[in-house]
Formats: C-alpha cells, structure tokens, sequence
C-alpha cells in the first residue's frame, strides 16, 4: 500500500467514525423525542386542560392548576426580567462598552448564566421562603427573574452592537439627546434580535425545574395567588413522573410534551424572526 | 429637561446593570452566611466524610460531592468523543442537504427541558441498565449516560460553531496539497478552532456539574460513595432537589446550604476557567 492509499484508508475510517457517532448520538436524541411525542399524544386529552388536580383513579384529573401557574410564574418573571435585562445590556452596549465596569459585569454575567440553577433555588429559599415561612409564587418569580437577566443582558447587549454607529451618529449630528438616539434609533435597528433574544430567554427558564423546587413548590388545586405555594407544568411533571400512579405518569408525559411543544414553537418564532430580519 | 431625561435614563440602565454583580455577590454572601452553622460544626471534615445522617445531626458531604465529580466525569467520557464526532460530521462531511436540518434539530433537542431528559431516564433507560448489569438500575452510570446524553446538544452545537471559525482559505490550501479530509481536519480545523473547543467543553462541564433535572430520577440519593459505578449513588444538586423541603432542623438546612456553596464555587470556577482562559481570544476576535 502507497502512503497515498494509507491515507486515504485513515482518512475513510476516521469520516466513517465519526458518521457513526453521528448516528448513535442522533439515535438517542430522536429516541427521546420519539418517547417524548408518543407518549405525550396517547396522554393527551379534553381533560388536561379542563381540569386541576385529583387523586390517582379519578377519571376528572388534569393539568389546569398547572399550565395557569406555568403561565403566571413566566409571565410575571419575564414582566420583571426583561426590561432589566434589556436596560443592563444597553448600559453595557451604549454607555460602559468596553470600560473595566462593563467588562466585568459581562464576565460575571455570561458565569452567572451557566451558573448551577438549583443553587438560585436555595438562595431564593433563604431570601424569600424562609423570611416569609411558606413557600410562594413570587419566590418562584424570583428565581425564575434571576436566571432570566443574564440571558437577556447578554443577547441586547450583541444585538445592539451590531446597529452600526454611523445611524447613532447621525441622529446626534440632528442634535438629539443620548437616550433619544437609544430609545428611537437603536432600539429600532435592533428590534428583530433582542426580541429573539427575549424569546430565547423566556423558553429557557419556561423549562426551568430546580429553581422552582423549593420556591413556588407545588398546588394540585388552582391557585392564582403569588403569596401562596402555585403549581408549574416542570414540577407538577417531576412528582408525578415519580409517583407510582400509572395515570399520573400519564398526566406528567402530557405535562412534558404540552411544555416541549410551547419551549420549540417560541424557539422556532425566534429563529423565524431572526431569518426574516436578515432576509431583508 | 433632556438633560435630566439624559442623565436618568442612563442612570438607570447602570444601576439595573449593577444590579448583576449584586446579586452574585449576593448570593455568595447568603450561601455562605446559610451554611456557617455546618462549617463550624464540622469544618473541613465535612468535605471528606461520608456520614450523612439527618437522625444523628451528622452531615458529611463526601458522596454528594465525589457523585458530583463523578457523574460529571462519566458524561464528559461519554458525550465528547460523541459530541466532536457529530461536529465533524456537520462540519465536514454532511452534504448541505442534511447539514442545515440535522444542525438546527440539534440545537432544537438542546432546548428541550432537561427534566425530559430525567423523565425518560427512568422509564427507559434505567430498565435497560437493570437488564444489562442487574442491580436496581438507578445508578451512578445510568446518571452519567442521561446526563452526557442531556448535554450531548449543547457540546455537539458549541464544538461545531468553534470548527466553522475555521478560515475556508485555510482548508482550501491545504486540500489543495492534496490533504485527504482527515489530514484537513487534524493538522487545520482541530488546531485552529483547538481554544473554542476545549473553552466550549469545559463550559458543557460546567453546566453537566450544576444538572439537577437529568440525574435526580436515576441516581437514587443514596448517601454512599462507591466507586463501582452500578451502584445508586448521590450529587449535590440530587441531595438538594430531594431533601430541600424535607429539612428540618437548622443543622441539615445549615449542610444542604454548605453543599450549594461547594456546588457554586465548583461550577464558578470551572466557568470562569473556559471563559478566562479559553474563550477570550475568540471574544476578542469576535
């Protein structure tokens, strides 16, 4: 054999590899998600959204209390997460740039968004459980809010990079004031990737588990009171998938799929958003 | 009037910004003042002590933590060659055809919640664990497969995006000397894109430390380090999603907090490693 051959032999061996790794780790991926949709579609029916919470064996038992719950604990989380983290990342973008402060909240903040999310958990535990002696909505609010703002922080903080500085020159060559050039200029230009970016960031803590743990806890009757313990699909989906209750597993593969199919479609938005943007 | 608009709009994105640092400092401070009880009761011993043992007020942190490194170690074992091989192939090989769809559905199952991915686990995987090495199934192995499994996307993803920095010139020349495609990829795409790739999966480690979701329904939170790896075994996110709200006591509260405190300055570290160390060049450049 040639050292040409030899070559071309490794170099055919190698590709054939890692093709199979491919593979295998798509096969697995797939297989999750094939578990994931089946399942979800057998345990899917009228009754998981009409109904809250029974005991196991009742024919009326569903995921009411907690898709309502799912959707006030996101919904108030990002209300509070996301102007700032919008603010903190057009400080860091329009005003700190590349100044030490700047650099060292980015730093801090890209840590922060990788940080261990059942830590956040315990911290909210100590600042808002225990203080207030009972679980609570808005200690789930809470953890939920800090998990959110480095995420948001960090895509404003790129998109609004990338709006190019002769358009914020020329609007103050018109002679208008910093933060009008950044609320009717800036923002404009960048609107289509830091809505991604928010989008992104609320999918991101929508599938959040551990941070809710021992904040929000869990209620299997509605509750619409952010001072009470309130139910989440991720948490409803954990106690029930380790419950020895065939129909509650069942309730918590509906749970899993409802909330998968909700995190992709606000995925797939934001790439859509993306493409269109660049498409122009 | 626009001055003072000026001055307090921009105030105000300081300080929310600000705010950031607070709150790590924050939490830092509350961990460690939450977990004082237990180091002073305990001190360094409880690092290397595996006695945890709510009923005496004995509380040892060895297992959760060696489960931590462990199942962390496992999932890096399993998931990287796994991981590089799926970025060689979206990188190199895949026809344009197949490389966009396979791509995004990658970065699609990365999104998927990791509870998913525990939820699974349990009732399919831990079943197959049991058949092959017996025992109950829930184990420290069935853990590091779920979790490399979990993080398989994310690493494949970040691993593919530091070879694509690559410069296509570069791999033209060297196709061009007549470089087969695995000359190309060993002597250009891995040394070039050799600091994203090894920033990228030190981050992918980083998140497998601090995983809860993944590995708390096929680990067992069984207090007992061993290291014959088909056996239930604890981490410290298991101990906390599990005994969190059945504390009682302010010693145990005191330990579990003590745990969170090792589990942040652990995954801080690792973080701040990828970030500091391997990844600022390509920020720089970027």
């Amino acid at each position: 054999m040639t050292a040409v051959e030899k070559r071309k032999l490794v170099s055919k061996i190698v590709l054939s590899l890692s093709s199979l790794s491919a593979a295998l780790g798509l096969f697995f991926l797939f297989w999750i998600l094939y578990v994931l949709v089946s399942n979800g579609l057998d345990a899917l029916n009228w009754n998981v959204f009409a109904f809250e919470g029974a005991p196991p064996g009742y024919e009326e038992s569903g995921l009411k209390q907690a898709l309502v719950g799912q959707l006030i604990l996101v919904g108030v989380a990002s209300l509070i997460g996301v102007p700032l983290g919008v603010l903190a990342g057009t400080y860091l973008s329009e005003y700190g740039q590349r100044s030490k402060l700047a650099e060292t909240i980015r730093d801090i903040s890209d840590i922060m968004m990788s940080a261990p999310s059942i830590v956040i958990g315990a911290f909210v535990y100590a600042i808002v459980v225990a203080p207030m002696g009972h679980f609570s909505g808005w200690a789930g609010v809470t953890a939920l809010t800090i998990m959110m703002i480095p995420i948001i922080l960090r895509t404003t903080d790129d998109m609004l990079h990338l709006v190019p500085s002769t358009l914020r020159e020329a609007a103050f060559a018109l002679g208008a004031p910093k933060y009008k050039v950044i609320l009717q200029v800036v923002y404009r230009g960048a609107k289509a990737g830091v809505l991604t970016g928010i989008l992104l960031g609320v999918a991101r803590i929508a599938g959040e588990t551990a941070p809710l743990l021992f904040t929000s806890f869990n209620d299997n009757f509605m509750n619409t009171d952010l001072n009470e313990p309130m139910a989440s699909l991720t948490v409803t989906m954990y106690n029930y998938a380790t419950s020895p209750y065939e129909d509650w597993q069942k309730l918590g593969w509906a749970a899993a799929f409802i909330l998968s199919m909700f995190i992709l479609s606000i995925n797939i938005l934001g790439r859509i958003i993306l493409l269109k943007k660049k498409g122009k | 009037m626009t001055s003072v608009m000026d001055r307090l709009f921009g105030n105000m994105t300081r300080i929310t910004a600000i705010l950031v640092l607070v709150i790590v400092a924050w939490i830092f401070t509350v961990l460690f003042q939450e977990s004082t009880l237990a180091m002073q009761s305990f001190g360094f011993d409880f690092l290397t002590d595996e006695k945890w043992a709510p009923n005496l007020e004995k509380f040892g942190g060895y297992a959760a933590i060696m489960g931590s490194i462990v199942s962390t170690f496992l999932a890096m074992v399993l998931s990287v060659p796994v991981a590089i091989g799926v970025a060689i192939f979206l990188s190199e090989i895949a026809p344009a055809r197949l490389k966009t769809p396979v791509g995004i559905s990658i970065e699609l199952l990365a999104a998927i919640p990791s509870v998913i991915y525990g939820m699974w686990g349990l009732f399919y995987f831990v079943p197959i664990v049991r058949d092959i090495v017996g025992g109950v199934g829930i184990s420290m192995l069935a853990a590091g497969i779920v979790l490399a499994i979990m993080i398989l996307p994310f690493t494949a993803a970040v691993t593919r995006d530091a070879m694509n920095t690559t410069p296509d010139i570069l791999k033209e020349s060297a196709y061009a000397l007549g470089g087969t495609k695995w000359d190309v990829i060993k002597d250009i795409v891995i040394p070039y894109a050799k600091a994203g790739i090894i920033g990228s999966l030190i981050l992918a480690l980083g998140r497998a430390v601090g995983e809860t979701m993944a590995v708390t329904f096929v680990m067992g939170n069984v207090h007992k380090f061993s290291w014959d790896i088909t056996q239930p075994a604890t981490s410290i996110p298991v101990t906390l999603a599990n005994e969190f709200t059945e504390a009682d006591g302010d010693l145990y509260f005191s330990a579990l907090f003590e745990l969170a405190l090792v589990l942040m300055v652990m995954s801080f570290v690792v973080i701040a490693v990828s970030k500091f160390y391997f990844l600022r060049r390509t920020r720089r450049a970027s």
